[in-house]
């Protein structure tokens, strides 16, 4: 049975990294033909360095992602008071729903019908129109990241502060706030992330002017592989890792504080 | 002030949630037309009841009808849901045994192999498609491992069929099968399987009768976490795929994209969320449900 196991670990976990450690290798790979091993080098990374387009749409995913991320934090910590403290008002259930949404709906769904919307009303499309989709989307991931530490905070402790005259704001600020914090930069994260692994929805809001790094990227896979890719790709699934473990690390404090 | 909390997100979801939505429907029942808006026909608010008979009246199924009758479209919702099925299934097949080894692994392991199991998850989705172009295409990695170790003669075409577009869906989505999974066996009792052992069960019996059974709540979340979304998949079907594997998400694109069809694409659109995420999102919000009643 353990034998079992480790082969059932071992394969699974291999599906899942090879396809990465294979873009990773060849992305040092001297030769311009992906599949023909030419010798190791880095000339593909001074390549990606030169490529001005690129490189602009680098800065506009991270602008998009740093906005939407910080907007999504704000409104999905709200939402996720709300739904744990806000008692009963008037139309919960449909908020609960609303909230969720996002997390389910199929990104070319989400990507449309916020683009009829944005032309509807006549809001030009370029950045403001990502941060806005982008936003939307983090939105539901914080409230569940926030909601599930709220649900494991002590009561007790916010029910001392009032007992001894601190005001709601003062409690907020002083207790609650410091204690889901952590849960907060996570979804923060988990927010920054999201945008800046977008394609979908971003292709349906963006404008020109405003092409992200997935956009871009995008336009050159279609064309085929390019080691130029593998290089850009290796550098953006290493930072996402970075950020992805920060946050783990960040959510998993919350166990043991 | 605690009244106050939800007013901002409330507003900001009916503004970009639920308006986008409503707004879909009225397009996907206007006129098709490839020209730009305004389409017809508009609510005229200051007409009171009476605008809303005129508004009615001129509502234009015509798009609807197209789809249920051109061959196109009902062949891609039929791909669209045979290859997220046959997907779900082989993820099961995948998933299980994988999320059995991380809940007997040790407690210490245990948050690690977690960790594994997300990264790829959260990594970007694009690339990780990508990535399998150059081990699937004829030239790719696949094929020459299949050619040197004689499996094959000639290069495999794996590229652009139905079955990389399996593969992809599979590989993409193993993560969203495996962790809610996991979260059930790792709150099982051990005293169950145990007990099966005790009273003379071989593994694989105590596997059927005790444990798959136990780990059904696990399996129809996972299956219901994959589905909805691999049935709207776009980046899979379209770098994969090929020009012959039709899927809904990649139709409402190319009607959007390409032929510049609005109304059309909103009516894709619609139809999805009618038929496909709306009934799966009721189902699953039973479950729950189900899940959190007191027994």
């Amino acid at each position: 049975m353990r034998a079992l196991d480790r082969v059932a670990l071992i394969l699974g976990l291999g599906f899942l990294y090879a396809p990465i450690l294979v873009l990773a290798v060849y992305s040092f790979n001297a030769s311009a033909l992906v599949t023909v091993w030419g010798g190791f080098s880095t000339r593909w990374y001074g390549v990606l360095f030169a490529d001005a387009p690129l490189i602009e749409a680098a800065r506009v995913s991270l602008l998009v992602a740093l906005c939407a991320a910080t907007l999504a934090t704000i409104l999905g910590t709200l939402a996720a008071l709300a739904l744990d403290r806000g008692g009963r008002f008037a139309g919960r259930g449909a908020f609960t729903g609303l909230v969720s949404v996002p997390l389910v709906m199929p990104e070319v769904i989400t990507g449309l019908s916020l683009l009829l919307l944005f032309v509807g009303v006549g809001l030009d499309r370029g950045i403001l129109t990502i941060v806005i989709a982008h936003a939307t989307l983090g939105l539901g991931f914080v409230a569940v990241i926030v909601g599930a530490r709220l649900r494991g905070l002590d009561r007790a402790l916010e029910e001392a502060a009032s007992d001894l005259g601190a005001g709601a704001a003062r409690v907020f600020a002083t207790i609650t706030l410091p204690l889901i914090a952590p849960s907060v930069a996570a979804g923060f994260l988990l927010a920054f992330t999201l945008s800046l692994d977008d394609l979908v929805i971003a292709s349906f809001v963006s404008g020109p002017g405003s092409t992200t790094l997935p956009m871009r990227l995008y336009s050159q896979v279609r064309l085929g592989v390019n080691p130029e890719i593998n290089a850009a790709s290796t550098l953006l699934v290493g930072a996402v890792t970075a950020l992805v473990l920060t946050a783990s690390w960040l959510s998993g404090r919350r166990a043991s504080a | 002030m605690r009244r106050l909390l939800p007013v901002l997100p409330y507003l900001w979801l009916g503004a970009f949630v639920l308006l986008p939505v409503v707004i879909t429907l009225k397009i996907s029942l206007s006129a098709p037309a490839t020209a730009q808006p305004p389409y017809l026909p508009v609510l005229d608010w200051s007409a009171g009841i009476e605008g809303w008979g005129t508004f009615l009246e001129a509502l234009d199924f015509a798009n609807f009808d197209t789809l249920a009758n051109d061959a196109l479209y009902r062949d891609a919702a039929l791909s669209s849901l045979t290859l997220a099925a046959i997907a779900t299934a082989i993820l099961a097949l995948i998933g299980t045994p994988v999320a059995l080894a991380m809940a007997r692994a040790s407690p210490r392991a245990q948050p690690l192999l977690v960790a594994l199991v997300i990264v790829p998850f959260w990594t970007s989705f694009l690339i990780r498609i990508y990535a399998w172009i150059a081990i699937l295409k004829p030239e790719g990695l696949l094929s020459a491992a299949a050619m040197t170790l004689g499996l094959s003669a000639q290069p495999l075409d794996i590229l652009n069929t139905q079955g990389a577009v399996l593969i992809g869906l599979t590989y993409a989505y193993l993560p969203f099968m495996v962790l809610p999974l996991y979260a059930v066996l790792a709150k099982l009792d051990p005293r169950l399987t145990e007990a099966a052992a005790d009273l003379g069960a071989g593994p694989v019996r105590t596997f059927w009768t005790v444990t798959l059974p136990l780990a059904r709540p696990g399996l129809t979340a996972g299956a219901l976490l994959c589905f909805v979304p691999m049935v709207g998949e776009f980046i899979i079907p379209d770098l994969l795929g090929g020009s012959d594997t039709l899927m809904l998400g990649r139709v409402l694109w190319s009607e959007f994209f390409s032929n510049r069809d609005w109304p059309l694409a909103a009516s894709v659109a619609i139809l999805v969320l009618v038929l496909i995420v709306g009934p799966l999102m009721v189902f699953r919000e039973a479950q729950q449900r189900r899940a959190e009643a007191p027994r």
